[in-house]
């Protein structure tokens, strides 16, 4: 197992998983903290609308992902804090609505689109220099964001009301944790798919937040578990010639449920 | 006194209704103001304007000291989830934000802060606890221990009675008035007796404003403004004096 190392595509692939797995561990804490999972399944899919289109326009995909994620994001957040909608409609609209633009696109476009189904379930393996350029910067930026910010980032989303009596600045720190969730979630699909990224940003968290109760400790232990865990899935499924994305999903739920059981014993 | 801020022709409400109308309220340094009135008569309307939280529709709000560490807040109750993983010292340090901002960094010194407030409290040994599993009554402690923490000029409390435990109960106002020395109280409440008892000036509230330079609560107060009428048909409202019809006092 250690002679894939030497490979590129394998140096990359593990890298990139690392670096998700940081910039997933952070994100996803506050994603569970402020309960916005079902906002981050809304993005995820909405996202697959950019994906399409930008497959019909010739563009990147991973690109036209991030533009339809970002504008899911501000959407979901803006309209349903006017309170106009209810938010679970409104994630239901951009959900399936994403998803329909994207088939419609990738239908309409001329020929056959080899790599729709990584999309759709990640694969790692095919990451490329430019994708571990852009997962560097963006985990950077998180782990800078997060380093910085994370207690008004916490104190806000515990209770935003209390915090607007204070007169601080929580527009610009929503806007900015905002953005880095639908980015995340976009550079999160080459390793999971669209179907399976929720995963990255809950189950980390869930297993962290069975032992500590504190953002502070969830914080760090959802990254190292997001971390470990994906490692660990990574060369079982290059050893067993599995799926990437599944089998780091299906790793984080062994650790999961070793948890759970060892934490009943005590 | 020195003015801290002041409400002109405020007129609020949500969406097309309006709840206030033109309301005029100076608060004052060391001010101890009791805000009464009937349900829905725009207590807690006023409440949020004052504390930014509600734009009114007209009027408008005159800061005359700096908004930093003005205003320490007391909800009436706190609807945060309580599966929120925040322990019991981060939600006091949080009282610390207008100082912060965003950008300032939680020192240790603050951190002192906070176990000594909680100590003072009766919540030694409570800090590293989840908010989540304390009871009503400790929760509402830590949470005035976040509203105090900053040593705010403006201490804003939304019906406290309705969740300090009794234990606390006749210690939580002897600390109101403790704490009125050095902040301005602006209590909302239903509860007349706790009213009359510790606060200086009474504003009631329904619909208009009506400012009282005194806390004497008179039956015609009551009656002009449709306060409910109940408060007073019992008539033993314990500590404190009622002003009679024809001006005379009697116990």
């Amino acid at each position: 197992m250690i002679e894939l190392l030497e490979y590129t595509f394998f140096q990359n692939a593990l890298l990139c998983t690392i670096l998700i797995g940081v910039s997933c561990g952070l994100i996803g804490t506050y994603i569970v903290a402020k309960r916005m999972v079902f906002i981050s399944g809304g993005i995820t899919h909405a996202s697959f609308g950019g994906l399409g289109l930008a497959y019909f326009l010739g563009l990147s995909p991973l690109f036209g992902a991030a533009v339809f994620a970002l504008a899911a994001a501000f959407c979901i957040l803006y309209l349903s804090d006017n309170k106009r909608f209810k938010e679970d409609s409104l994630i239901g609209i951009f959900w399936s609505a994403g998803m329909a633009i994207g088939v419609l696109f990738i239908y309409l476009t001329p020929g056959y689109a080899p790599n729709l189904l990584s999309y759709l379930f990640g694969n790692i393996l095919t990451v490329t220099g430019e994708q571990v350029i852009l997962s560097f910067l963006l985990c950077l930026v998180i782990v800078v964001f997060f380093a910085k910010f994370y207690r008004p980032l916490f104190y806000i989303a515990f209770d935003k009301e209390y915090s607007r009596t204070h007169f601080v600045a929580l527009n610009g720190l929503e806007i900015g944790v905002t953005a880095l969730i639908a980015l995340c979630i976009v550079l999160c699909m080459k390793l999971a798919g669209i179907i399976l990224v929720i995963s990255y940003l809950t189950m980390p968290q869930a297993i962290a937040g069975m032992f500590h109760k504190n953002f502070t400790k969830q914080l760090v232990w959802a990254t190292i578990i997001s971390c470990v865990g994906s490692i660990i899935g990574l060369f079982a499924s290059a050893a067993l010639k599995l799926p990437s994305g599944a089998t780091i999903v299906l790793c984080f739920l062994l650790i999961f449920i070793v948890c759970y059981l060892w934490k009943r014993k005590k | 006194m020195n003015e801290l801020l002041e409400l002109k022709g405020i007129t609020a409400g949500y969406e097309q209704t309006v709840v206030l109308r033109d309301v005029n309220l100076t608060i004052r340094e060391h001010d101890f103001i009791g805000i009464i009135g009937p349900n829905g008569g725009g207590k807690t309307t006023l409440l949020k304007v004052i504390l930014g939280l509600l734009k009114p529709f007209s009027g408008e709000i005159v800061y005359h000291v700096t908004k930093q560490s003005l205003f320490g807040y007391l909800p009436q109750n706190s609807r945060f989830d309580s599966k929120f993983p925040i322990s019991v010292k981060e939600v006091v340090l949080s009282g610390l934000m207008s100082e912060k901002g965003i950008f300032k960094g939680y020192t240790k010194a603050d951190r002192e802060r906070v176990d000594e407030l909680l100590k003072t409290y009766g919540m030694e040994g409570f800090g590293d606890r989840p908010i989540g599993e304390l009871s009503g009554g400790q929760m509402q402690r830590v949470f005035l221990c976040r509203a105090i923490i900053s040593s705010p000029k403006i201490l804003i409390l939304d019906e406290p009675s309705t969740y300090v435990d009794a234990n606390f109960e006749n210690e939580f106002y002897a600390v109101l008035g403790e704490l009125n020395k050095t902040m301005s109280i602006v209590m909302v409440s239903h509860d007349l007796g706790t009213i009359c008892s510790y606060v200086k000036t009474i504003a009631c509230v329904n619909g208009g404003l009506h400012y009282h330079e005194s806390n004497l609560i008179t039956p015609e107060q009551l009656k002009l403004y449709n306060c409910p009428i109940e408060l007073i048909s019992h008539g033993t409202v314990p500590h404190r004096v009622l002003l009679k019809h024809d001006g005379t006092i009697e116990n």
